[in-house]
């Protein structure tokens, strides 16, 4: 950051908790950083009358009075991008956690200045073009390996254009000149980091629509309530329901190729939950740490408040940046509400006309522009052959309304924008059936265009088997409400059934431990055999009920504690077991009148 | 540089506003001496070029606007450490006040503290035994963990509270321990009840006590929990003690905070709680915790009476929404005698997963607890369905699972104060209720667990 003495300094004339004001600011503008109180703490401006400027810190302020100094950098909050942030784990402001530890200790101290990306170490770059090319914004100038997983591509930066006058080959640090370009205005020399302000989403060429599954291996995620690569989903719910589960699944097992996680306001231990299992589980595609494709952002709630409101931005930036390298990229907001209360506090704080529930009248417009973010697009710049790039940027956003009302303000405006809903139900959570999604008030919007997708991915039943068992799920439900009025005995015997089979659905599909060695990760061919086992199930019992079979002998049946046991069956015997259950099945239900 | 004015503009509730003052600090501690001779603490709120609102802790009746001298510390409110102190009992800002000596502080440290780098952390993972079914079979709780009580007046919360106190222990480990125990405008009463049973268990001597009671300044309440977890902090990771903090009852707390928020006239949130709320009390427990390469640690657990009995007020709403977990408390269990009263589906233990287990508890705990709740959820439902539609219209597996909730009830949760269960005997309690089932219905243990704790009794035994 520039320390340009001739800016001029302001002075501090009023503290409120993050909130500081401060006169003489000419020449500021809004979202510039500025450095505050001898100690430097970090700041961004928020708003501006004249040459007064209010403030949000992003260190605790206890200590800063009138008549402190202020530091103008003439900057908006920025994030350095470049090769090293894989498996960084930042706060809400690009400091890298471990650096701060290491230079302060155990608790976050304030005024500390640490780079985000290691300055010292080489990386091997190999150009992908060559003098003499003409390239433009967001083009692939070169790569290194960032891990075993990441090549990353350095990129010409946005606003620049030109010719390629020398490019180099070799190793050399983020600071160091690996590219020349001649422009318009004179030669630039590039280097293999960046900065761009977060609060601005970096530009693509334009986007597509999203026709891609990203399997998560969740099933009833992947079976009801897909997502698409480069969309968008919620999960609103209470404390306790497993939102957070539901972002750690996501997380480990999505088949993203860049994960962005972000903890904004929530809980440290669930940071460093993540922090240590990742360097140790495995992804199930590539076999390599997970940590190796995961860049983590956490300001937890007792961290500075204005740099949690940062925090999301900060992520998705990152986000973009790798997008634009051409993957496909997830991250995960745990949890807007937070995001959104932070906004909430400093705009009391401002003073301004509170809206709902005291949000800000911006809140909608904010949470629109965040989730406008994502999506799959085509690249800003072009390979290495000229070629146009495909990226896609899917967020996934926990909220956390009041007392689990999804009236909120902040769920309400998440709803309008986003296109998959993950309903989470304590009714469910209480009798541990996790992930504790409602069947009945969740929705996907891209079931339709991501059909064909699922069809090749599992098999052509597949679809047909999940609309098929939604149905008996939603059957269920009526049936219990006769059930409720008038008892059991008034059903038939096809009812019983049904009640029966969506029981199994329910407990032996739906339901999924997270910390069970094998149910965490389903893939989509066992997900397809496990639903298959089920409707044979169901289909033959009802032939057999009209060939004159009896209902509670159907309910009695031992194959239907094999048909629970199927989702502990590693990949590997998932196939095998189908099939044998498929016999036992046919031989348990076949003839049998009596 | 000490400076004293005697510009008092304008007193309204527990605030202060001060005049012509300068160089004054957001959060700097401030003295008050009133005309009579008194003096009060109080701490700056805000601060805008020459005025400054200052808080006072101790309630500011007798203060007046002509001759009241407020004298700005140029420093935060500090409190006094010592390893003396355990065994002695304090006010809510750290001064003694059992009659014992002023003690000698190794050091002084700011009661608003410094965040944990998330990166310091330790994931906690070392289980606690309680000797409670009811938390040690299924909302276990680990060393590091916050996990308070959510009760409502007239529960029994503080017998639970001193059972945890009394029979918590890590089996196999000896180290240190200590508890530090905040007392948030609760009554004299209550606190004596805490006192007479840490003396009789011997906490006493272990246990650092800050106490601010019923009739004292409410403003106070705000420094208590931080003042007690400044301790707690330098107990733990300084002096490497396993501090078990209890607080209690966070509701006076927050309704502490409520009002110097209404004094300032700030927009009210929910029920009149400061938009702020959930960031403050994350202030609060967040402080609870391991740190990678320090032998102590600090666990919490904070007693908390919901308004109403309502889990969504905002009380205990941001209070899951920020701890590992809650135990919750149920008046309709307390009526039908079950003690103690635990409401065990809504209830959680968020740092279980990773503190049971084989080499901890028990390999098959985890698959066990999952039944135990299936079954209780489902039992539950068959009660409701009978209440509606009478015995006679639920299917003989529902009456399986009703009968077993009914003992689950009585034989789990019920298990009294005095008793003290090992964990063993929790897990096994467990198994011996499922042999109701017949294996078919318990999908959620694994074959291995099934084949060597399950013992299909079915409906036998007892009889009806
Ligand atoms: N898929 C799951 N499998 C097993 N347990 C789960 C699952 N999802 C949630 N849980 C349990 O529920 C608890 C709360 O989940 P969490 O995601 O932390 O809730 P939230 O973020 O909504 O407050 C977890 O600690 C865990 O014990
Ligand atoms: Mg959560």
């Amino acid at each position: 950051m520039s320390s340009d003495k001739s800016s001029q300094s302001g002075l501090v004339v009023k503290v409120s908790g993050p909130l500081v004001v401060a006169e003489k600011m000419s020449g500021a503008k809004m979202y510039d950083v500025v450095r505050v109180g001898t100690q430097n703490l970090l700041g961004e401006v928020i708003s501006l009358a004249g040459e007064r400027a209010s403030i949000q810190v992003y260190e605790e302020t206890g200590g800063i009075g009138p008549g402190d100094p202020v530091t103008q950098t003439r900057e908006p909050l920025s994030v350095e991008l470049g090769p090293g942030l894989i498996g960084s784990f930042y706060d809400g402001v690009q400091r890298p956690l471990d650096a701060l530890q290491a230079e302060a200790g155990d608790f976050i101290t304030r005024g500390i200045d640490v780079p985000a990306l290691d300055r010292k170490k080489r990386w091997e770059f190999k150009p992908l073009r060559k003098a003499g090319d003409k390239v433009g914004p967001g083009d692939w100038l070169g790569e290194v390996e960032e891990t075993v997983l990441v090549r990353h591509r350095v990129m010409v930066p946005p606003g620049v254009e030109g010719e390629l006058v020398r490019i180099e080959s070799g190793g050399f640090t983020i600071d160091e000149t690996v590219a020349v370009v001649k422009t318009e205005s004179g030669e630039r020399e590039l280097k293999m980091a960046q900065r761009w302000p977060v609060r601005r989403p970096r530009p693509h060429r334009r986007k597509l629509p999203p026709d891609e599954p990203l399997v998560t291996g969740q099933r009833i995620i992947d079976a009801f309530f897909p997502i698409a690569r480069g969309g968008t989903a919620c999960v609103p719910g209470p404390f306790g329901s497993g939102k957070t589960v539901i972002q750690h699944q996501f997380a480990k097992w999505s088949d993203a190729e860049i994960i962005v996680f972000v903890g904004c306001g929530e809980r440290g231990n669930e940071m460093t939950d993540v922090l240590l299992e990742f360097p140790k589980l495995l992804d199930p595609k590539s076999g390599e740490p997970l940590m190796k494709r995961t860049v983590l952002v956490a300001n937890t709630s007792n961290m500075p408040v204005a740099a949690r409101e940062a925090s999301v931005y900060t992520g998705i930036t990152l986000a973009e940046y790798y997008r634009d390298m051409g993957y496909s990229v997830a991250i995960q907001a745990d949890s807007t509400s937070r995001w959104a209360e932070a906004m909430r506090e400093i705009s009391g704080r401002l003073e301004e006309m509170p809206g709902e529930e005291g949000y800000p009248a911006y809140l909608a417009s904010r949470v629109a522009e965040f989730y406008e973010r994502a999506g799959r697009v085509v690249c800003l710049g072009t390979g290495p052959d000229g070629k146009e790039q495909e990226g896609a940027l899917s967020v996934v956003g926990s909220v956390s309304p009041p007392g689990g009302d999804l009236n909120d303000p902040v769920v309400q405006a998440t709803l309008r924008v986003v296109k998959v809903f993950w309903s989470l139900e304590d009714r469910l959570a209480f009798q541990r059936h996790f992930p504790a999604i409602s069947w009945l008030n969740s929705y996907s919007l891209y079931s339709e265009t991501l059909r064909a997708a699922l069809v090749r991915l599992a098999d052509e039943e597949f679809v047909s088997d999940a609309a098929e068992a939604m149905g008996l799920l939603e059957k269920e439900a009526e049936l219990e409400e006769i059930v409720r009025l008038v008892g059991r005995d008034s059903l038939s015997a096809g009812d019983r059934l049904v009640l029966e089979v969506a029981r199994s659905l329910r407990e032996d599909f739906l339901h999924q431990n997270a910390f069970h060695e094998v149910d965490t990760y389903t893939s989509m061919k066992k997900q397809a055999l496990m639903l298959d086992a089920i409707l044979q199930f169901y289909r033959q019992a009802r032939a057999a009920l009209d060939r004159g079979r009896d209902i509670a002998d159907i309910e009695q049946l031992a194959v239907r504690e094999r048909i629970g046991r199927l989702k502990y069956l590693t990949e590997e015997e998932a196939e095998a077991g189908a099939a044998r259950v498929r016999e036992e099945i046919e031989q348990q239900l076949a003839g049998g009148e009596k | 540089m000490i400076r004293e004015y005697q510009t008092v503009v304008s007193v309204a509730g527990p605030l202060v506003l001060v005049e012509g003052v300068s160089g004054v600090k957001y959060q700097e501690l401030v003295r008050l001496s009133l005309p009579s001779g008194e003096s009060r603490r109080g701490q700056v709120l805000e601060v805008e070029g020459d005025r400054a609102l200052v808080q006072v802790f101790e309630g500011t009746s007798g203060i007046d606007v002509p001759e009241t001298k407020v004298r700005f510390l140029a420093r935060g409110i500090m409190v006094g450490l010592s390893p003396e102190m355990p065994g002695r009992v304090f006010d809510g800002l750290g001064r003694p006040r059992d009659g014992g000596p002023e003690i000698i502080p190794e050091r002084e440290a700011d009661i608003y503290g410094a965040p944990i780098n998330p990166y310091a952390r330790e994931y906690p993972d070392e289980f606690i035994q309680t000797g409670v079914s009811a938390i040690d079979g299924l909302n276990t709780m680990v060393r590091g963990q916050k996990l308070p009580l959510f009760s409502a007046s007239g529960l029994p919360h503080n017998r639970l509270a001193a059972q945890v106190v009394r029979q918590a222990q890590v089996p196999g480990a000896e180290s240190g321990f200590a508890v530090v125990f905040g007392a948030m405008g609760i009554t004299y009463e209550e606190a004596e009840y805490f006192i007479r049973d840490f003396t009789e268990s011997g906490a006493l001597e272990r246990t650092v006590l800050f106490l601010n009671l019923a009739d004292e300044p409410a403003i106070e309440r705000i420094a208590t929990p931080r003042t007690a977890l400044t301790c707690a902090e330098y107990l733990a990771f300084e002096q490497g003690l396993h501090v078990l903090v209890v607080l209690t009852d966070m509701t006076n707390y927050c309704e502490a905070l409520r009002e110097i928020s209404a004094a300032r006239k700030e927009i009210p949130g929910r029920r009149g709680f400061p938009g702020y709320l959930y960031t403050d009390l994350s202030s609060l427990y967040e402080r609870c915790g391991r740190i990678k390469g320090k032998p102590g640690s600090i666990t919490m657990m904070p007693v908390l009476t919901m308004p109403e009995d309502d889990k969504t007020h905002p009380i205990p709403d941001l209070t899951g929404y920020i701890t590992e977990g809650q135990i919750i408390l149920s008046r309709a269990m307390h009526r039908r005698g079950i003690a103690p009263p635990i409401d065990v589906l809504p209830s959680l233990s968020r740092l279980k997963d990773k503190g049971i287990g084989e080499g901890k508890t028990r390999a098959d705990h985890a698959d066990l607890f999952n039944q135990l709740y299936a079954c209780y959820a489902r039992g539950k439902e068959a009660e409701e369905l009978e209440v509606i539609l009478g015995s006679a219209a639920l299917s003989e597996m529902d009456r399986r699972y009703l009968r077993f909730a009914h003992d689950f009830e009585k034989r789990y949760i019920a298990q009294g104060e005095q008793e003290n269960r090992s964990v063993t005997e929790t897990l096994d309690l467990g198994w011996e209720l499922l042999a109701i089932f017949p294996r078919s219905e318990l999908k959620r243990v694994r074959d291995a667990w099934l084949d060597k704790y399950h013992k299909e009794r079915g409906q036998g035994g007892e009889g009806e």
